[in-house]
């Protein structure tokens, strides 16, 4: 709150000496309330700090400032969302929204505000694939990587190691259903084959069947795309003991030290990949995170931090504030070619971009924005080897 | 050598799975069908006093590790089972003394043990929680397989492996023990005998002399036994995570149910029936028939019969049918 009130101050005085029009006014919109609120404030903090950079260069558009204004997603109840948004545009007149934060209010907001109103949104965290087919008219990106990126990435992997035939297990929730249907279709269009699909319920007391049915099925390597605290490691250790599976590859779920401490050197020769990034960026982050005084650790802080500054830079890509026009620079911002932009570096690319150069963001988060609009996505991929967890590089 | 790759893939995958399975279920079954007969409740309390006395298990077992006393190639846990038992023993007759006999007392109906049985059920659960933490804990040791992958290729030349681990050979042994103790001590000895006499018919059990509070916590004692033994024997063949023992419920209910309740020869059957058909119906037949049939027949689709989503669903069919055609049970029990 201090921290607003300070940028609130801040950006009175510059406004006052520059004589500039009304400060541009940017939305934040995440689930301050609700299954997230945990994640939201590190999420906030990140936004507020990209403005505040931004805010103090006093670069942007001849030294305009940013003020930052919240709203409450409540990232289940798509209805309060939806209000929040339409109260952040009509009433606030923001320029641009960071959020939301869950897939479901996303698209809400997105069809029934941003879209009619004609206001980007950047989401720094909502992953749901089905919101890569959404009709945005070019007005949504996201930070974060669609799950069904993972899919492509699960794919690569095998692909690359020489696996052509799979069978594929999946805790029975929506995380599980997306990523395994999303794997599946790409390792079919990648040449390769599912010989199975399996569910299983978390928490069961016998996967003997499950195990039967995948064993049965056949495949050189059992995906599976469960939770490691839950029936992932109960059908792991079923298809080791049975004979029915030695090597294994394990998505995000999975990826962990308990799941090195439960099965050792069992596991050996199984593959993995979870989020994450050694881009530099992510560290420098942190270190600001620190020092402003809040975990820049927390999950999809960076990724907020990165919206917020995609919105700002195409802002000043474009030399305006209309939605309209800055939306097609986000893209050209982000990616190559251009001088690679890393966090507390933002004045440096507001100056080259005012001078009519071109940036390519990467940021905390090591951004690549494909199309439709959203985060490639980085990957960390991992091997087993004589019981320890070896991380064999990132993409 | 074909057909004989075909039954060893389907030993392994689907008979040996399903015994071990079953064996467990089927104790767990017993004391459920004990309570009902001798009792007339239907305990949901099962589950977590499996769970609780598995905890005890676990914790003599761990203090048995670190004072270097194991058993051989057995798991450290058989050892610890009577401390087990005994600490669930405790459990059960301070719960009864606490709740059942009160309602006993009050000839309260058998809804209301149910409902007192469920309440019982979520102080078991916190407290088994509230001591062991809610993650798996495992605790099985000495040798792993009595018959493994490697050891059965190499030994047959069979390419298909057969894995027998010894935690489910351990389980069917101790069950058959089990079961046949129990069996000759209701059958045999006075006090199984006045145990049966009372579940037929109370009133005449009690003009005959016999002592209705020694019934009740002889029956106690027995099912913090098979309790206990069949949470072990769980455990020890997968892995001990309280809300999986909850889970297990379910399943132990319907094996019961199926089998008719009150009928221990119906528990085990039940148990059976009930780990069978979850295992076989949901096997993709592609491997087995492409072993038996010639090569130009050999199938390409995975030949199931249903998917395993649906492997609760069968076992739910198998119980509403049996209940439909002999609302008994199999073995006629007590009428639900």
């Amino acid at each position: 709150m201090k921290k607003i009130l300070l940028a609130s101050v801040a950006a009175l005085a510059t406004t006052g000496a520059h004589a500039q029009d009304e400060p541009i006014k940017l939305g934040i919109v995440l689930g301050f309330t609700g299954p997230l609120e945990s994640l939201a404030p590190g999420m906030a903090a990140g936004a507020e700090m990209a403005m505040e950079e931004v805010s103090e260069s006093g670069l942007l558009l001849d030294g305009t400032t940013i003020e930052s204004v919240r709203g409450d997603s409540t990232c289940i109840d798509a209805a309060a969302a939806t209000a929040a948004t339409e109260r952040l545009i009509t009433s606030d007149g923001v320029s641009g929204i960071v959020g939301a934060d869950c897939s479901g209010v996303t698209g809400a907001m997105l069809t029934n505000v941003a879209v009619p109103n004609g206001m980007v949104m950047i989401s720094p965290s909502a992953t749901s694939p089905g919101l890569s087919e959404a009709e945005d008219n070019g007005l949504f990106f996201r930070t974060s990587p669609s799950d069904a990126r993972q899919g492509v990435i699960i794919s690569d992997v095998l692909m690359e190691e020489g696996i052509e035939s799979v069978a594929l297990t999946y805790t029975n929730n929506d995380y599980g259903k997306g990523l395994a249907d999303a794997f599946q279709s790409a390792y079919e269009e990648a040449g390769g084959t599912v010989t199975i699909s399996a569910a299983h319920e978390d928490g069961k007391a016998d996967y003997s069947s499950e195990i039967g049915a995948l064993s049965a099925a056949g495949g050189d390597r059992l995906v599976v795309a469960g939770y490691v605290d839950q029936g992932g490691s109960g059908i792991v250790r079923a298809a080791l003991d049975s004979g029915a599976f030695d090597t294994f590859h394990f998505p995000d779920g999975m990826v962990s030290q308990a799941l090195v401490d439960r099965f050792g050197s069992e596991i050996d020769g199984s593959s993995g990949d979870n989020p994450g990034t050694d881009c530099p960026g992510a560290q420098a982050y942190q270190d600001m995170a620190s020092e402003a005084g809040y975990d820049g650790s927390s999950p999809f802080s960076a990724e907020a931090y990165d919206a917020a500054a995609l919105i700002l830079l195409a802002m000043q890509a474009a030399g305006s504030t209309d939605p309209a026009s800055y939306k097609d620079s986000v893209m050209d911002v982000a990616n190559a070619p251009g001088e690679e932009i890393l966090p507390g570096e933002l004045e440096k690319a507001l100056q080259i971009l005012a001078d009519g150069g071109d940036v390519d963001y990467v940021g905390a988060s090591a951004v690549e924005l494909i199309e439709p609009g959203e985060s490639a996505g980085n990957y960390r991929i991992v091997g087993f080897e004589n019981g320890e967890l070896v991380v064999e590089g990132y993409r | 050598m074909e057909p004989l790759h075909a039954l060893v893939t389907l030993a392994n995958f689907v008979i040996v799975p399903a015994v071990a399975y079953g064996s467990q279920l089927a104790l767990g079954a017993l004391g459920v069908t004990l309570i009902y007969g001798i009792l007339r409740f239907s305990n949901f309390a099962h589950g977590d006093t499996m769970a609780f006395g598995t905890m005890a298990v676990i914790l003599t077992t761990w203090g048995l590790q670190s004072a270097g006393i194991g058993f051989g190639p057995l798991p450290t846990a058989l050892l610890a089972l009577p401390v087990g038992i005994a600490v669930a023993a405790a459990l059960l007759l301070g719960t009864d003394r606490v709740v059942y006999r009160f309602y006993r007392d009050k000839k309260a109906v058998p809804v209301t043990f149910v409902i007192a049985s469920l309440g019982v059920m979520f102080v078991y659960n916190g407290f088994t929680r509230f001591v062991i933490g809610v993650d798996d804990q495992r605790f099985a040791d000495g040798a792993r397989f009595l018959v493994s992958a490697r050891g059965f290729r190499d030994a047959t030349g069979l390419d298909e492996p057969l894995v027998i681990k010894s935690t489910q050979a351990i389980t069917v042994v101790v069950a058959v023990v089990v079961v046949a103790v129990l069996f000759w001590f209701l059958n045999r000895t006075r006090t199984g005998k006045s145990m049966r006499a009372y579940s037929d018919n109370e009133d005449l059990a009690l003009l005959s002399g016999i002592n209705p509070e020694r019934v009740v916590t002889y029956t106690w004692l027995i099912v913090a036994g098979l309790a206990t033994i069949a949470g072990t024997l769980y455990g020890l063949d997968k892995s001990f995570k309280p809300f999986t023992y909850f889970q297990l419920l379910l399943p132990i209910f319907a094996a019961a149910i199926v089998g008719g309740l009150g009928s221990p020869i119906g528990a085990i059957a039940g148990g059976f029936v009930i780990a069978f058909a979850e295992v076989t119906i949901t096997y993709p037949l592609k491997k087995v028939l492409g072993y038996f049939l010639p090569e130009s027949l050999a199938p390409d689709g995975l030949v199931q019969l249903l998917s395993t989503d649906y492997k609760f669903a069968v076992s739910f069919m198998i119980l509403i049918i049996v209940l439909l055609i002999r609302p008994t049970g199999l073995f006629r029990g007590k009428s639900v």
